[in-house]
């Protein structure tokens, strides 16, 4: 539906974006000002960019945040595909209120509530299992995964609801059997949504610093964790240049995603 | 040694349980430094939930109404920040609302105030940083409510005669409440909870369980108390976390019956 929209929704509509969008763009200013202060503007410099390349600790930091970022998001999508799976077409199974409140239950908790229970988890497993032995790079995969599951999960099971069975029963049909139909078949066409949700669940991983406080150990500092603990001292060039890299990132993901998708669908218009 | 003791098990005597409320007893006892934060947790949340509530809803509006082209754009401006670390979008807020920050700069430049005014570890600055990082929470599904809505009901409310207000209230109100419902469910569980926006935003004043619970574990060291703190929290977010699972399995069961017609 398309139509006139009056002024006042306009005015709020603008600063609404504004709220969003005044903070990172006076960041990225600042971070191209060649004092240290961050409201005086004393001239263009990239200083800060080429003294960020040489600080170890945050390159540290970023390297390892990408490491556990991607082993995450990648058992994530796993698991959530077969979630999803299991809730598209397996019907009524015995337990599916189980699978289902579990599943969904990270999606609202809380996340000093999350990050604390597998804490606990972690510990009460070493001291029955021993494993894991100590809480490192591997308990803040396992976390991120955790609960990364969930959201991926989401994501597959609504694309897996639109998708015409029919072409699944063509393919038994002409003698296809499964896992070969669900490889050359089904996942292709689910696939825009399991890529959607590796992403989301990556972006998740790297983001997140209160989970990742609670199950990580000494010597494993994520990126968050690193900027948390500058944040605290203050507000400096430097991490608005690294908080200036990272959104550039996301801009450039997200409006190459949307150029794709326009693509994607001009192309099938066509068709 | 991580301060944990198990709650049974077997040694030397036999049989052994760990098992006590004192931690709960505890909270009670202060409950000024507990229950406090807990109360104005939800009242903060509460009315984080609102102040996104009216600036989301135009925005998800004017999404909705505008064309094709014009959509995709204001859609990708909603995304970005959504994608965006929440930890860095704060960051930035700081510089912005910071004594020396770039408000204040700007407004002592112009010459409207002498002093700097005071933004930080106040209720504002909390609310700003909320804001700021659950807007396209509580726009995303209020959008998909919007631009569903048909046409044809709004135009013939008017045709009858009702007027602008008229309409909103009797038509678009009760057929976009479902958007309204899931926004402010998926805003308020997570703002009661927060741990970064009281911790870097918010001073003495706004203490919140999740910068309660953080300090308890990672200061005091005191992690049945953390514990106890968190089932409080949990406690708290039963209710509207059940009504959001509610929510959530009714449409789950709307999805499913053209499928399972089929």
């Amino acid at each position: 539906m398309t139509g006139r929209v009056s002024l006042p929704v306009i005015c709020l509509g603008i600063l609404g974006f504004g709220i969003l969008y005044v903070p990172m763009t006076v960041m990225i200013l600042f971070s191209f000002n060649a004092g240290k202060l961050v409201s005086v503007w004393s001239g263009f410099s990239t200083k800060w960019y080429a003294s960020l390349l040489t600080n170890e600790q945050v390159l540290n930091a970023f390297g390892l945040s990408l490491f556990i970022a991607f082993w995450a998001a990648t058992i994530a999508t796993f698991f959530g595909m077969m979630i999803a799976i299991a809730f598209v077409r397996f019907g009524n199974f015995r337990g599916r209120l189980a699978l289902s409140s579990l599943s969904s239950a990270p999606l609202v908790m809380p996340e000093v509530v999350t990050g604390l229970s597998l804490l606990l988890l972690f510990i009460g497993m070493e001291s029955v299992l021993g494993w894991p032995a100590g809480r490192g790079v591997d308990t803040i995969i396992i976390a991120h995964a955790t609960f990364g599951m969930c959201f991926a999960a989401v994501v597959i099971q609504a694309r897996l609801r639109d998708f015409d069975r029919d072409i699944e029963d063509a393919a038994f049909d002409l003698g296809g059997r499964q896992p070969f139909v669900f490889f050359s078949v089904t996942l292709p066409v689910i696939l825009p949504a399991v890529i959607a949700a590796w992403l989301l669940a990556f972006t998740l991983s790297f983001d997140d610093l209160v989970i990742a406080s609670f199950v990580s150990g000494p010597g494993s500092s994520t990126l968050p964790v690193v900027v948390f603990s500058k944040v605290r001292l203050g507000v400096t060039p430097e991490i608005n240049a690294l908080a200036s890299i990272m959104v550039g990132i996301v801009a450039a993901s997200v409006i190459g995603g949307a150029f794709m998708m326009r693509r994607r669908l001009l192309k099938s218009d066509h068709d | 040694m991580p301060p944990y003791a198990p709650l049974w098990g077997f040694d030397d005597t036999g049989f052994f349980t760990n098992f006590t409320l004192d931690n709960y007893q505890l909270l009670a006892t202060y409950w000024q430094d507990y229950i406090g934060p807990a109360g104005n947790s939800i009242k903060l949340a509460f009315f984080s939930t609102l102040v996104c509530l009216i600036f989301a809803y135009p925005m998800a509006w004017w999404i909705a109404r505008s064309n094709a082209a014009w959509r995709a754009v204001l859609l990708v401006l909603v995304m970005l920040p959504f994608w965006t670390s929440s930890l860095l979008r704060i960051y930035a807020l700081i510089g912005l609302l910071n004594p020396n920050g770039f408000i204040n700069a700007m407004l002592i430049w112009l010459g409207i105030i002498d002093t700097p005014m005071r933004m930080m570890q106040t209720d504002f600055s909390i609310y700003m940083g909320m804001v700021l990082t659950y807007l396209p929470l509580m726009i995303l599904p209020l959008y998909a409510v919007m631009v569903r809505l048909d046409d044809d009901v709004i135009e013939a409310a008017t045709d009858l005669g009702a007027s602008s207000v008229g309409v909103w209230w009797t038509v678009i109100l009760p057929l976009t409440l479902p958007g309204v419902i899931a926004g402010s469910l998926l805003v308020f569980i997570p703002a009661v909870g927060e741990f970064v926006i009281p911790a870097l935003l918010g001073g003495p004043d706004q203490l919140m369980m999740g910068k309660v619970l953080w300090t308890e574990f990672f200061r005091n060291r005191d992690w049945p108390v953390a514990a106890a703190i968190a089932m409080l929290l949990l406690a708290i977010l039963t209710v509207p976390i059940i009504y959001a699972r509610y929510q959530d399995g009714r449409d789950d069961r709307d999805a499913d019956t053209p499928t399972g017609a089929s």
